[in-house]
C-alpha cells in the first residue's frame, strides 16, 4: 500500500471568446440594440416576443415579422443580487428582473440598478440604460433603471445610417475558474517526478504496471496500489514525425513524437525522441530519458526534456508487440 | 406495449454526499466503491452487465470528454457497450431502459457523478441558459430560482412560511439518511428571521453544493427476480420539456412535469422523490403533479440535504426504488430535471409485486 498524501491540485482557468453567428431574427434584434432600439418578433398568434424567438413556441413556424417595442417596461418578477458575481451586468448590488417591455407579450431577463430592495417591486416601471458604446449585443443594454430615478433621460441617438451593416456575429467571453485535482495515484507519480523518479503502480488483478498509475485499472476497474519504480530507459513502440507547425510549438519541425514503453511498464508514455535525425527513429529503438537540470524539476513530466537513442541494438518486435 | 420486456430497478448505490471530495472530476474515486458494493449486493458480475450508461457534465469538470476517464472505473476490457448523456443520469437511465426494452441488453448499470466543488456552480449553471441573449449576462442559478420563487409567492401559490416548512421537513428526514450532506435539524420557527441569500430565497431554501455519485442496476423481467428479491418494476417512464425562454413561461408552473406524470400514471403513489433544489420548486411540483397530501415527499431528505449535480435525478430514482425493494412502499414516483427552473422533467413510476 502507498501512503495517502493529500492529492495535488492546481488552478485551472478555462477561457474562450465564443463567437456565434446569428440567424435573421437574432441579427435583427442585436442590430436594433446597436441602434438603441428594441425589436421583437411577432408570433403566429400575434403575440410579440421580446427577446425574439426564431420559431413560434406553439406552432413551430419560423417567425420573421419584426415589431418595434418600447425601451420602457414593467417588472414581472425580481430577485436581489447582494454580492454580484464575475461577469454580471453590475458590480454593485442589483435586482435581476424579468421585464415586459411596452408592446411586448413576453419578458426579457436583465439587471435593474435600483439601489436597494426597498426600491424594487413587481409592477414597477423601468427603462433601459444603454451602454456607453453599443456594438450589437445583449450587453448593449447595460441594465434597467427605475423610471422615476433621478438619472437624466438618455437622449435618443441618431437613427442608423442607411449604410450601416447589420450585425451578424456576437462575441461572448466566457471565463470559468476551477481547481483541478490529480488523483492520489497521479499525485504519487507527479511527486516522484519532482525527485527524478518514475513511479508506476501495479494492478492487483491483472498485474499490469501503469505509468502514470490510475484510480482504476481500465481492464479491471480497481485502483492500482503496489508501487513500482521504473527505469528511465525504454523502447519506442510507435511514433510519428511532426511536420506541421502549430501555436505554442517549442521545437522546429520535423521532430518525433513517440510512444516510449519504459522497461518494466505495461503502458507506453508519449514523449519526444530527439538526439538523432527524425528519419532515424524507428519502432523498437532503445531510448533513455534526457532529464532537465535538477534545479528546474517540478511535479511534471516536463522534467524529462526528451528521450534520446542509447545506441543499443533494437528491441525485438515480440518484446513490444503487445503494447501497440 | 406488450412484447417489450418489463424493466425493474434491482439495485441502487451512492457515494457519501459531501461539500468537497478530494477525488478527481472524472468521478473514479467516488464511483469505484459504489460499483463494488452495488455489484456485490446484486450478485451481478461486472462482465455480465449488458449496457453501461452515464450522466455527467464537462462544465462541472472544466475540461472536454471528462466522462471518458470515468469508464476506467468500469473496467472496459474486453470491450463493453457504453453510452453517456451530458445531463442528469436519470436520462442515462432512460436510455438504458430503452436498450433493455428493445431487447439489446438484459441488464444495465447506470451511473452519474459530479464534482461541483471544482468550480463555481452558480456561474457554471448560467451557461446552460440561452447562449445568445441570456448567458452573456451570467444570471446565476440561485438568482433565477429566486425569480421563480417570487412569482409563486406573489400569485399566492406558496409562501415563505411554507417554503421554510419544506426546508425543516427535509432536514428532519435527511437526519435519517446516512449519505446526506446536511443532517442537522432546522428550527422552523426561526427560519423566517434569517437573512435573504437572494431575496426572496434564504439559505435554507437552497440545496447545498455537493460532490457525489450514484449508480443503479436495471434488469429485464427474467433477470430481475434473480438479482433482487423485490424488484422495483418501472411502470411508467416519461419526460417532457417546456420552453427555455424564461420570460415566455409562467414560472409558477412546469406543465412538462405534469404532462410527464400524466403519461407515466401516478395514481396510488405513496412516496415521491423530487429533484427540487429549491423549496419553492417542491411546492410548485407538488401542485403540478397533483400529489395527494398523504404522499411522502422526499423522505430521503431530498436535494435540500445533498444535491450532487448530474447524479441527483438518478439518486431520486434510486431512493424511491429502494423503498419498494425494502418493502416499505408499494408504489413510488421519482422526478428528475434538466435545464433551468424545472424546464425539462422526467417522471419514473415504480411498484413492487
Amino acid at each position: 500500500m502507498v501512503a495517502a498524501e493529500a492529492p495535488l491540485s492546481a488552478p485551472l482557468e478555462v477561457g474562450f471568446d465564443y463567437t456565434r453567428s446569428l440567424g435573421p431574427v437574432l441579427s435583427r434584434f442585436v442590430t436594433a440594440l446597436r441602434d438603441r432600439r428594441v425589436e421583437g418578433v411577432r408570433g403566429s398568434d400575434g403575440r410579440v416576443h421580446v427577446p425574439p424567438v426564431e420559431y413560434d413556441p406553439v406552432t413551430g413556424q419560423p417567425l420573421s415579422e419584426p415589431v418595434e417595442v418600447g425601451t420602457e417596461g414593467t417588472v414581472v418578477t425580481w430577485s436581489w443580487m447582494a454580492d454580484p458575481l464575475e461577469g454580471q451586468p453590475l458590480a454593485h448590488p442589483f435586482a435581476w428582473a424579468l421585464v415586459r417591455l411596452d408592446g411586448a407579450d413576453t419578458a426579457l431577463l436583465h439587471a435593474v440598478d435600483a439601489g436597494s430592495t426597498a426600491a424594487m417591486r413587481t409592477g414597477m416601471r423601468v427603462r433601459i440604460r444603454w451602454a456607453e458604446q453599443t456594438v450589437g449585443h445583449i450587453r448593449d443594454i447595460a441594465c434597467f433603471e427605475p423610471v422615476d430615478a433621478a438619472s437624466p433621460e438618455v437622449p435618443a441617438v441618431a437613427r442608423p445610417e442607411a449604410t450601416a451593416e447589420p450585425v451578424t456575429m456576437i462575441t461572448t467571453p466566457v471565463h470559468l475558474h476551477y481547481r483541478h485535482s490529480a488523483s492520489l495515484e497521479e499525485s504519487r507519480y507527479l511527486r516522484g517526478l519532482a525527485e527524478g523518479r518514475l513511479l508506476g503502480q501495479r494492478c492487483p488483478e491483472c498485474a499490469k504496471v501503469y505509468i502514470p498509475p490510475r484510480g482504476a485499472c481500465p481492464t479491471d476497474g480497481v485502483p492500482t496500489r503496489e508501487e513500482v519504480e521504473l527505469a528511465d530507459t525504454g523502447t519506442v513502440t510507435t511514433f510519428c514525425i511532426v511536420n506541421v507547425p502549430f501555436l505554442g510549438q517549442r521545437i522546429t519541425p520535423p521532430y518525433v513524437s513517440a510512444y516510449v514503453l519504459l522497461d518494466g511498464a505495461d503502458i507506453p508514455l508519449m514523449h519526444l525522441v530527439l538526439g538523432c535525425a527524425a528519419d532515424e527513429v524507428r519502432m523498437g529503438m532503445r531510448v533513455k530519458a534526457q532529464w532537465r537540470p535538477r534545479e528546474e524539476w517540478d511535479t511534471t513530466l516536463r522534467n524529462i526534456d526528451h528521450f534520446r537513442p542509447t545506441g543499443e541494438p533494437d528491441a525485438p518486435f515480440e518484446s513490444y508487440a503487445e503494447y501497440l | 406495449m406488450s412484447g417489450f420486456p418489463e424493466v425493474a430497478v434491482v439495485g441502487f448505490g451512492q457515494s457519501p454526499q459531501v461539500r468537497e471530495t478530494t477525488g478527481t472530476t472524472n468521478g473514479v474515486e467516488m464511483l469505484v466503491p459504489v460499483f463494488q458494493r452495488l455489484l456485490a449486493d446484486t450478485g451481478l458480475s461486472r462482465r455480465e452487465v449488458g449496457f453501461w450508461c452515464s450522466g455527467s457534465s464537462d462544465y462541472l469538470a472544466g475540461r472536454a470528454f471528462s466522462f471518458v476517464t470515468a469508464v476506467d472505473a468500469i473496467g472496459a476490457l474486453p470491450p463493453i457497450a457504453e453510452s453517456h448523456v451530458e445531463g442528469d443520469a436519470a436520462w442515462a437511465l432512460y436510455e438504458a431502459w430503452l436498450k433493455i426494452r428493445m431487447g439489446e441488453a438484459d441488464t444495465a448499470l447506470v451511473y452519474g457523478f459530479g464534482k461541483s466543488s471544482a468550480g463555481d456552480l452558480r456561474r457554471v449553471l448560467a451557461l446552460q441558459l440561452d447562449p445568445y441573449l441570456v448567458a452573456p449576462l451570467w444570471p446565476d442559478s440561485v438568482s433565477i430560482a429566486a425569480l421563480q420563487a417570487r412569482v409563486g409567492i406573489e400569485a399566492g401559490l406558496w409562501s415563505e412560511k411554507e417554503m421554510a416548512e419544506v426546508a425543516a421537513r427535509s432536514r428532519a428526514d435527511g437526519a435519517t439518511n446516512p449519505h446526506a450532506q446536511l443532517r442537522e435539524p432546522l428550527d422552523p420557527a426561526g427560519l423566517l428571521d434569517t437573512p435573504y441569500l437572494a431575496d426572496p430565497l434564504r439559505a435554507h431554501d437552497c440545496a447545498p453544493i455537493t460532490d457525489g455519485a450514484a449508480a443503479i442496476v436495471l434488469a429485464a423481467g427474467h433477470r430481475a427476480a434473480e438479482l433482487c428479491e423485490r424488484p422495483a418494476w418501472i411502470t411508467g417512464l416519461e419526460h417532457r420539456v417546456d420552453s427555455p425562454v424564461l420570460g415566455a413561461r409562467d414560472l409558477g408552473r412546469a406543465p412538462s412535469a405534469g404532462a410527464a406524470a400524466a403519461a407515466a400514471g401516478t395514481d396510488g403513489v405513496q412516496v415521491a422523490e423530487l429533484a427540487t433544489p429549491f423549496t419553492s420548486q417542491e411546492l410548485l411540483l407538488r401542485r403540478e403533479l397533483g400529489l395527494a397530501d398523504d404522499v411522502a415527499v422526499n423522505p430521503s431528505g431530498g436535494p435540500l440535504c445533498g444535491n450532487p449535480m448530474f447524479a441527483g435525478g438518478l439518486v431520486r430514482i434510486g431512493e424511491a426504488a429502494a423503498r419498494v425493494m425494502s418493502g416499505q412502499a408499494g408504489k413510488v414516483l421519482a422526478h428528475a430535471s434538466n435545464g433551468p427552473l424545472l424546464q425539462q422533467n422526467l417522471i419514473c413510476v415504480m411498484e413492487g409485486r
